[in-house]
Parts: C-alpha cells; structure tokens; sequence
C-alpha cells in the first residue's frame, strides 16, 4: 500500500480543460472517492493516477515515487473497470490468474493463487465457466478478483458497481466497505452516486467543472457542504435550497422569503459581511430536519401541497411555495400529515445553512471541527 | 418448430417479382457458364478446327493429360504451375500479406489517431489504384536500365539488378505482398477497433506487455476475421492474373501461375477443353480451402461457445 499525490495536475484534450490544476494527496490506506457529475473530471483523474492518460501539467505520485510518465504496468496498481473488462474467450480462472501469468508465474500456482482469492469472494465454484455464463454480480466479483488476486500498491475503481441491479449494488457496496476495513487498502474509487461515496469513503473529493470543490470526509460533506454545488450533490433528497432575505433584528438574524419566515438564527462574522453587501442569502435546509409545524412557529416554512410519497419507513412531502420554489420534507410515517392543501414546517435554527450570494458555505463563528 | 413471424417488407410474390431480372441475369452469366465449363472439360472442344463445331466427348482424357506423372513437373506443364502457386501463395498471402497486414495492424493500435487517420487514407488509396497502373508503375520501378530501384542503389553504390529476368518469382511475391498487405491490414485494424478498449487498458494495469496483450487477448479475440481474412487473400492470391502485367508469366515459364497457365492453355493455344479441365480444377482447390477454413472457424466458434 501506498500513499497517492497529485500536485497541480492539469488535463486538457484541445480546449476542453477536463480537469484544472488540481492537488491533493490520499494517505497510506485511505479511500477516497473522486464524487462528482458526468463531465467533472473524476475518470480522467483516475485514469491519470492509473497511467492510462498522462497529464498535460503537474506531478502526480505513488508513495515515494513520480509516476506521472510512467507506463500503467510499471506502476504497481490494480484498477476495476466499470465494464469489468473480462476477457470473454477466458474462463474466471485464467482471467482472475492473468496478472500473474504476465508476471510469469506457472500455471499451477497461478491458479492455486486464482482459486483462493475466488473462494473469498464466493465465486470459487464458478472458475470453470467463461464470463458470458455468469450473471452481473459475478462478473463484478470476478473483475475484483483480478483486481485483488496480485499485491498492488493503489486499487482504483471507475464506478465498479453502475452495471449492477439495485439490490446487487448494495451488497457489493457492503462487501466493498468490508473488504477495505479488511485490508486496509488505498483506494480511489471514482462514482457519480452520492449514497456509494458516503457510505465507502473515508473522505470525499466532490469534483466539478474539473475541480475539487470540496475534499473532505462524509459527515462533514454532508453537514457543511462548501458550496450549494456539493449541497445540491449530496443527499437524496437533496437539501432544500431557498433564496432568501436577511435582516439582523436585536441579536438574531431574520429571514424572508414568500412562505419562509425564519425569526430566530444566530448571527456570525460571515453573515454580517455578507448581509453588508447588500446581496441575498440562500437558506439550506435538509429534509429530514424539517418537522410538522404551524404558521405560527419561530422558524416556518410553508407552502401548498405538491406530492406525498410514502417510502416505507418516512414520507416524503413537497409542498410549494408561493413563487413556486419546491421544499421536500422527509418525515417518520407514524407522524400524520395533514391531508389539506397548506402544509407548515419548522426546522431547529441549529439546522441551518446559510450560503452567500456567490453561493459559499458561511461558517459559524467559533465552529469546531467535526 | 416456432412459427416465424414474417417481417418481411414485401409479400413473397412481389419479392420473386423484384429478385427475377437479378436472377435471370446471374442465371445466364454464372450458372450456365459454370456448367457449360464443366461440360466442356470433357471435350476436344478447340477455338479453330473440326473440333470447333462438333466437339467429341473425350471422358477424363484431359484431366489424365494434366496430371500425366511424364510430364507432370515439367516447366510450362500444369503441375509446375500448381506447384509455383502454392508456393506464391504461401509466400506472399499467408506470410505476406496476413502476417505484414496483422503486425501494421497492431503497430496502428498504438500510435495517435490523427497519424492513423494519414496511414490510413495512404494505404487505400495505394489500394483502389488499377490493377494495370499498379503493374506498369512496378515494372517502371525494376527496370534495369531507367528503373528507380536501380536509380537507388546506383546512387548507393550497390550493384543493379535486373530483378525481373534474375528473380522473378521473388519480384511477384513482394509485388502481390505490397498489393495486398493493406486489405489485411485494414482487416485487422477494424478487428482491433471493435474490441473494447478496457481489454488493453486492464492488461496494461495488470503489467502486460505488448506482445502478451497482442498473444492473449488481440489475436484470439479477432480469430474469427483472421479467418474470413484468410479464406479471402488464399482465394484471391491464387486466382490472381496481374503479376502477368509484370512477368508475363515467363522468363521460359517461371512465373507461370495457374491463372496464366490456364489463359495460355485456353486463349493463346486456344484448347478449350483443356483450358476447360484446369478451370474446373483450380475451383475444386477452391472450394476445399473454403471448407477447410471454414471447419476451422466452425471448430473454434464452438469451443468458445462450451
């Protein structure tokens, strides 16, 4: 295992800048995911730290090593491709053994070594067959395999699990968190599923137009999203985002907004600068801190009601407001909600998060880290 | 047995309606030949002569005068051609032709598109040339007294050659391997393209080299277009007729392909029944190279499916 750097990096193809001096590194067994929408530049960084596209500026490192010119197979990495890339004319034993065939190494061994590796990820019994006569799941499991069966020093993946079925996904996504507090392994894991990176990660790069917007681990992605980009990101549903005007009444601030009266925030440097401005403010609220409530409560957000969906355990409820902005609450089922058209909720001020007008997290004064 | 739903764009009345002209025109000009070829080969049946209009039915007497053991090896005779064939078309499409074509294939995969895109239009360029251009263009190029080949290795200091009254056979081979390296190679080149380009990218990752990734997963995973490739450039190489354009056929028959052999027995000595006999001939070697291929490809389609 080893640690993963990227210093100032920069990949054009033509004009389009895919991905714009970026830099940071992943420690010694960390797993990372590069998070971010199609287009953001998450496979092309993979694909850099992998040696399968080169960088047009920058360093990018392996441990002690600069790999940035080096050829994929001299740089000691194993990488699950979203396709699985198995070789069809391959039965699983010698597509799980073919990095140690390239090595060189005999075929009992390899296969000995195949075997093992395929009895941990419960495809043992299926080494005979080729890989068009194994279902999705399998062949997931055995691109892993291929990937596990030698010692590398980073395991990549390029969105490992977007070809499987629901359920599949979230029993590989279990295996895969499993295997990581196993092994211990550097992983970057590339996806454009928020729910895959916060529940692999132990922290999260959230990438767009080619940046890092934000690098840090969930919890913290999904309390103090940097931007409204990364709050918009992360979270299904994501949070509710409503522009807003501020008032400093007293020592509370104030909010406004056509159904949205918020009377009692705490009020920080950030926000005075902000407010100074003369520029307005967005509102996030996320939808399972939002609870029934009247008119009449501190902090009020209404609207008329637009869908109620029951998910089983919670109900989703989106009402809209009167300029026709949606604001979704997620709420316990047990709780009832009320069949009529106009619907009131309210949300600890604690809850809150304020963003400026270029749409920036404001912090709190005196935030502790997470 | 499920019935098939007929998808057809047409009823099968109008279909045979639209298909007869097309069918007529293959019917007289392929399928009556064909047989009338056959028939003739077991005649006397001359251009000129008694024999021109009532040819007598000979049997087998041509076909034991081609394979006659006297004469059999003899230069100019036809086994001296069968013989020169197979090794023109050993030489110049199986090691020519499929191997070049598969090597510049593969040395494409790795070199950036735009200067594929260049070799690209060079080589079909070189290839839709005319037979006839090409030829003349090659016998300009091996001329000994004005020929630039020669040019070349005079201005070398290397002694000219008058390759094609030295070496002719070896001049027809590099000739028909230059002519045809580009099918194959084209071939192949869209045989790679069609394998995913993760194949590589994992082998890459995994540590394998060039040569392996070709060995383990280029060359099995396009076996099935080296195939059709090879039942192609074998068929083509030996009916082949332009190295003729080159060598006509000579000097004193040593490039005499069946092809030629075959034209000079029908059109110049005008023995139809002969030419006839050597015809039919050279489509039964046909027609086993296609069977052997295709059992071949059958074979390997089969063991990829268990």
């Amino acid at each position: 295992m080893a640690s993963v750097e990227f210093q100032n990096v920069t990949k054009t193809f033509g004009t389009f800048n895919a991905v714009s001096d970026i830099s940071f590194k992943v420690a010694d067994g960390e797993f990372i995911c590069l998070l971010g929408p199609s287009g953001c530049g998450k496979t092309t960084s993979l694909r850099m730290i992998a040696g399968l596209e080169t960088p047009s500026s920058g360093k990018i490192m392996i441990g002690p090593d600069d790999v940035t010119h080096l050829h994929p197979k001299d740089r000691q990495i194993s990488m699950v491709f979203q396709d699985y890339a198995l070789y069809p004319h391959m039965n699983l034993a010698d597509n799980i053994a073919y990095p140690l065939k390239v090595r060189g190494e005999s075929v009992e061994k390899r296969h000995k070594r195949a075997k093992e590796v395929a009895d941990v990820l419960k495809i043992g019994d299926l080494l005979n067959r080729l890989p068009s006569q194994i279902s999705g799941g399998q062949q997931q499991r055995t691109s892993l395999a291929r990937a596990l069966v030698y010692p590398s020093r980073v395991y990549l993946f390029d969105e490992p699990l977007s070809n499987l079925d629901a359920k599949l996904r979230l029993e590989a996504r279990g295996f895969l968190n499993h295997l990581q507090r196993d092994m211990g392994m550097t992983a970057v894991y590339v996806t454009h599923d928020q729910a895959e990176a916060m529940a692999l990660a132990t922290r999260i790069a959230v990438m767009d137009r080619g940046r890092i917007v934000q690098f840090a681990p969930p919890i913290e992605i999904y309390r103090r999203p940097a931007t409204t980009f990364v709050a918009n990101f992360v979270g299904n549903p994501p949070m509710n985002m409503i522009p807003v005007e501020g008032t400093i009444e007293g020592e509370r601030l104030q909010l406004r907004a056509h159904g949205v009266l918020v009377r009692d925030l705490p009020i920080s440097s950030g926000i005075k600068a902000a407010l100074g401005k003369g520029a307005g403010l967005t509102l996030g609220v996320r939808p399972e801190h939002l609870s029934m409530g009247t008119i009449n409560d501190v902090n009020m957000v209404s609207g008329k009601l637009f869908a109620n969906e029951n998910m089983g355990p919670e109900k989703l409820v989106t009402f809209e407001r009167q300029d026709g902005g949606r604001v979704t609450a997620r709420i316990f089922t047990d709780d009832a909600v009320e069949t009529s058209e106009n619907v009131a909720f309210t949300f600890d001020g604690a809850h809150a998060t304020l963003f400026d007008a270029e749409g920036n997290r404001i912090p709190a004064d005196g935030e502790m880290p997470l | 047995m499920t019935k098939k739903r007929n998808f057809s764009l047409l009823s099968h009345r109008a279909g045979a309606a639209f298909l007869a002209p097309a069918a007529a025109l293959v019917g007289v000009f392929v399928l009556l030949p064909f047989f009338w070829v056959i028939f003739v080969s077991f005649t006397n049946r001359t251009l000129l002569g008694k024999t021109a209009l009532s040819p007598d039915f000979v049997g087998l007497q041509n076909y034991f005068q081609l394979f006659d053991p006297a004469t059999f090896f003899t230069r100019g005779q036809f086994g001296f051609s069968l013989i020169l064939t197979t090794q023109f078309v050993l030489l110049s499409a199986l090691v020519g032709q499929a191997l070049l074509g598969l090597l510049l294939a593969w040395l494409m995969q790795t070199i950036p598109p735009a200067l594929k895109r260049i070799v690209e239009t060079a080589v079909i360029a070189a290839w839709i040339l005319p037979e006839v251009v090409i030829g003349f263009a090659w016998f300009a190029f091996l001329d000994y007294d004005n020929g630039t080949l020669n040019m070349i290795l005079r201005g070398l200091g290397l002694p000219a050659g008058d390759f094609l009254l030295q070496q002719p056979f070896w001049v027809i081979v590099i000739f028909n391997t230059w002519r045809g390296a580009a099918f194959s190679m084209m071939l192949f080149n869209s045989a790679f393209a069609s394998i995913p380009p993760s194949y590589f990218q994992a082998a890459d990752v995994a540590g394998a080299s060039s040569w392996q990734k070709f060995r383990d997963i280029g060359l099995p995973l396009i076996r099935g277009h080296v195939v059709t490739d090879l039942i192609l450039i074998t068929m083509w190489t030996f009916n082949v007729f332009t190295p003729f354009i080159l060598t006509n056929g000579g000097p004193s028959y040593r490039t005499e392909l069946l092809s030629i052999y075959n034209y000079r027995i029908a059109f110049r000595e005008f023995d139809f029944g002969k030419g006839a006999a050597v015809g039919v001939i050279i489509m039964l070697i046909n027609l086993i190279f296609a069977l052997i291929y295709l059992s071949f490809g059958r074979k390997k389609a089969k063991a990829v499916e268990e």
